[in-house]
């Protein structure tokens, strides 16, 4: 990552009437970042892509990139470039021309305006497809003639509005193995809008979840999967078993509390946390959590039964009712041992990992 | 797509309304809504005015009164010719309507992929000159006219009919030969917007084609019966060229007085309240079978 | 269905045949050898056609009609792109109001457009002329080319609008390499439909014009004549001709416009 920020977003804030779709939202996003905004319907982060973009004027705040202080640009004159929802490829225009549009203004020499076109064919893989009208290509196809289009323009920053989510499942996976190479290949600052959690984990340098209109947590993959804030970063990316436990210490920026299985344990206090005592909430991933078959022990071992089982052909999720808890805890365990055979009301032992818990701010 | 909810409230400074998606929508129709205020709004305004004054040869006599919808109301020729243009214009409305659904139907239904071919076809003749289809029918209803000369020659009578032209039957049968294919148009566009996993539905639950076809086409499709109805019959109750060609004295309409009192007889005023009180009679009795439509729909649960 | 699959295509085509069989009598007596429409046919002739050709004022009329049919096309054309626009592209208050009453015409006895303009000119003192006849049937043509323009700009796009002012066009480029070629044949289609209907259109033409007739209007003069009614068929099939080629052409442009969206469906693959 860059050390100077690309994008530099201060206090930004947009009201339709009295309802805020952005309020007071601050960010700094570097330069060569894959950057995903995650969250699900309605919580701004189209809005907000399309502040940095330049079809929404924001209420508030200002917005600057590469330095320079956009917040009054129109988009045609901002250093962006956009890759539409649904593509918006022109319909009566073919492939090359549709990739050359924004080079018309620039007035190249025909020579330099063909290799640019080829050049950004290239980089998409749609280098046969030139002539190709508008209406003759396939949704994959749209896409990538929609980013060679995009990208031919060297924009400082590429914006993309849930590119992928008119694209079936495979389809999907292959192109966001391709967005990632291709980000990686020009090396400048995707910013990527989705409401698919594995999206924004399998392509991103860093997350930024948003929720009604503010940031809930910004920060890489790994650390919003693994250590999420409060229970809503929780609960949006992927299953989390949550479980009450007793504050019994407060030092150190660590808290200690006591579990009803997982004995006295102490975390690390997240950002926003303000219980001193009383009742918190853990999180424990379900896949963190494992069973012991035959002949196998673990320092720590929970007892429980099995209260349901869905086969999801690669894995089982099974859940596991134990004494002392409201709620079943989730577990998620490939089907080589047999977990998919366990039939209901099976005695289990499940082992843990102790680092997987996780403390979390309301 | 994230369903950012855009409540339009008006923004707070002129400003920023100047630049709003609201001034830019109304200053782009203002043009053609300006010159259709202009033609149309303040023309029939001045026309509704006019029925309130007298004319006196060439002066106009500005005092308020209601002399002339005296006469148009009251005198029995004006009523003769009200009540014969409403009966023909409803006559015309509903012979066209009911004629027009199936082909809606059939189009709709049964069109497959040919759909705009069949609707290209069924409407052209309705945008031709309407006087040359008007001289088409007195070509066919004449004394000598095709319809006569043809029966002749085939045996069916001796003598050439002289009911058929020049009377009310003349002018209703031109009028749905003009009108027929108007009324096509909008019955097929919500035979269309008809979802048809709704009939599937019924189909699944029991009904079988008639009943389907009551119970769930017919009352889907009424906005477009209704639309039809309007078209035809507003339109048609002031109809000029087609009694004049056709209608001899037995069918002459109220338009032809309406004219009259502007040419000749030289009298505004009158020929303004009597295109007030028809385009008020015909409104009624629209609006009255708009809602009779609507009730028999209601009925149809 | 399938009794009433059987008498529903008989019904279609006794339609289809009461529909056109007048209209197409007219050229049918438009060739025929004798000064009256009776049955059976009197031999083919072209002769009422040939009369046509030194007939100087139906030839002004038919100038005429070009001149009024032109301007109101365009007239109307021009005003409908605004109207079409401003519905499909925008909301405001009173869209409602403004664009009922500009379709109004449509739910109107043409006669009583006629007079109240006639009124509203002469009032004035105006002269009736040409001019007055375009700017009256340019009102009444508005409706059929914004029903033409607002199906071709419906659908449109946003955000290829978008686009474009994203890869760097101003909104006047934007407009010019975008928005209109992607409604251009929804515009020609327009412009054929108006022309069609001003070409056609009598009632308005009779009030409205001074000294200088249209051909509908040429047309009404000459059906007291008996004798002349050969001559006034031939024309009519010349300008029945003429409408249905133009009513093709703007058909054909039409479709054009429909296939131009179709865009918005993303195919898998």
């Amino acid at each position: 990552m860059a050390d100077r920020s690309m994008i530099s977003i201060h206090g930004i804030s947009k009201y339709y009437g009295p309802y805020p779709a952005v309020s007071s939202l601050s960010l700094e996003i570097g330069g060569g970042e894959f950057f995903s905004l995650l969250g699900p319907s309605g919580c701004g982060k189209t809005t907000l892509l399309r502040m940095i973009a330049g079809f929404v004027e924001p209420t508030d705040g200002s917005i600057r990139i590469d330095g320079q202080d956009v917040t009054g640009t129109p988009p045609n004159r901002r250093p962006t470039n956009m890759v539409f929802q649904n593509y918006a490829i022109f319909p009566h225009l073919n492939v090359e021309e549709n990739v050359g549009y924004g080079l018309k203004r620039l007035r190249l020499d025909k020579t330099e305006e063909k290799r640019r076109i080829g050049e950004a064919l290239e980089q998409v893989r749609l280098s046969t497809l030139g002539s190709r009208k508008a209406h003759e290509l396939s949704g994959g196809q749209r896409q990538r003639v929609a980013l060679a289009r995009a990208l031919v323009m060297r924009p400082k920053v590429l914006l993309l509005d849930e590119p992928l989510s008119a694209l079936d499942k495979k389809l999907r996976e292959q192109m966001q193995v391709e967005l990632r190479s291709l980000q990686q290949a020009v090396g400048i600052t995707f910013i990527l809008v989705t409401h698919d959690q594995y999206e924004a984990l399998a392509m991103s340098d860093r997350i930024a979840v948003m929720f009604a209109g503010k940031l809930a947590q910004v920060a890489t993959p790994k650390e919003i999967y693994q250590r999420p804030v409060n229970r809503q970063v929780a609960d949006f990316l992927g299953g989390m078993n949550f479980l009450s436990a007793t504050v019994t210490g407060d030092a150190n920026g660590k808290v200690a509390a006591r579990t009803d299985i997982f004995g006295d344990v102490v975390l690390e206090k997240p950002p926003g946390f303000t219980a001193t005592e009383g009742k918190v909430t853990l999180g424990m991933r379900p896949e963190r959590l494992r069973l012991l078959w035959e002949g196998e022990t673990a320092p720590k071992e929970i007892q429980g039964t099995v209260s349901n089982r869905h086969y999801f052909g690669e894995t089982t999720h099974l859940s596991i009712a134990v004494d002392g808890l409201s709620a079943p805890l989730s577990i998620i365990e490939t089907n080589n041992y047999g977990a998919d055979d366990l039939p209901i009301g099976a005695d289990v032992r499940l082992a843990y990992d102790p680092d997987a818990l996780v403390l979390l701010a309301e | 797509m994230t369903a950012v909810a855009e409540p339009s409230l008006p923004p707070a400074t002129a400003r920023q309304w100047r630049r709003s998606e609201e001034a830019r929508g109304l200053a782009l129709i203002s043009p053609t809504f300006l010159y259709a205020l202009a033609l149309l709004f303040l023309p029939v305004l001045i026309v509704f005015l006019y029925s309130f004054w007298t004319q006196d040869y060439l002066t106009i006599d500005r005092t308020f009164t209601l002399e002339n919808y005296r006469q148009a109301l009251g005198e029995p020729i004006y009523q003769d010719l009200l009540a014969r243009s409403l009966y023909i214009s409803l006559t015309v409305s509903v012979i066209t309507v009911v004629l027009s659904y199936p082909i809606a139907w059939f189009i709709s239904f049964h069109g497959g992929l040919n759909k705009n071919f069949w609707l290209f076809v069924i409407t052209i003749p309705c945008w031709t000159s309407y006087l040359l289809r008007v001289m088409s029918w007195k070509v066919i209803l004449g004394y000598q006219g095709v319809m006569n000369t043809g029966l002749m020659k085939l045996g069916i009578i001796e003598q050439p009919l002289t009911s058929l032209l020049y009377n009310a039957n003349a002018v209703i049968i031109t009028l749905v030969h003009s009108w027929a294919a108007f009324a096509i148009l909008p019955i097929f566009i919500s035979l269309e917007k008809i979802d048809r996993s709704l009939i599937e539905a019924a189909a699944d639950l029991g009904d079988g084609p008639i009943r389907r076809f009551f119970r769930i086409v017919l009352p889907l499709s009424m906005p477009g019966v209704i639309s039809a109805f309007l078209i035809v019959m507003i339109p048609t109750v002031g109809d000029y060229v087609t009694p004049q060609l056709v209608g001899g004295k037995e069918g002459v309409m109220i338009a032809s007085a309406i004219q009259a009192n502007f040419g000749k007889a030289a009298n505004w005023p009158l020929g303004a309240a009597l295109s007030v009180t028809t385009m008020v009679i015909v409104t009624l009795l629209a609006g009255a079978i708009v809602l009779g439509l609507r009730l028999v729909v209601r009925g149809i649960r | 269905m399938s009794g009433r699959l059987r008498l529903l295509p008989v019904f279609v085509a006794a339609y289809l045949l009461f529909l056109y069989a007048p209209i197409l009598l007219i050229p049918i007596f438009s060739f025929n050898n004798a000064a009256s429409t009776t049955f059976p046919l009197a031999g083919f002739t072209w002769k009422w056609y040939v009369t046509l050709a030194g007939n100087t004022v139906m030839l002004d009329a038919a100038r005429n009609s070009l001149i009024v049919g032109v301007s109101v096309s365009i007239l109307a054309t021009l005003f409908g792109i605004c109207a079409a626009r401003a519905i499909t592209r925008y909301d405001f208050r009173g869209k409602r109001l403004t664009s009922g009453l500009i379709m109004a015409p449509l739910f109107l006895p043409e006669i009583i457009v006629a007079i109240s303009l006639l009124m509203i000119v002469l009032a004035m003192g105006a002269e009736l002329s040409l001019l007055t006849v375009i700017l009256g049937q340019t009102v009444f043509c508005i409706p059929y080319s914004m029903a033409v323009l607002v199906s071709g700009f419906e659908g449109f796009d946003r955000s290829l609008e978008e686009a474009s002012q994203d890869l760097g066009e101003t909104a006047f480029g934007t407009f010019r390499r975008v928005t209109l070629p992607v409604v251009a044949p929804a515009i020609l289609s327009s412009l054929l439909v108006a022309f069609t209907i001003s070409l056609d259109e009598f009632i308005l033409a009779f009030f409205l014009t001074g000294t200088q007739q249209t051909l509908p209007v040429y047309i009404w003069g000459q059906l007291r004549f008996a004798a002349k009614l050969p001559s006034v068929l031939a024309l009519g099939s010349l300008m029945l001709l003429a409408s249905v080629f133009l009513l093709t052409l703007a058909e054909i442009f039409r479709r054009r416009a429909e296939s131009r969206k179709i865009l918005q469906e993303v195919p898998h693959g």
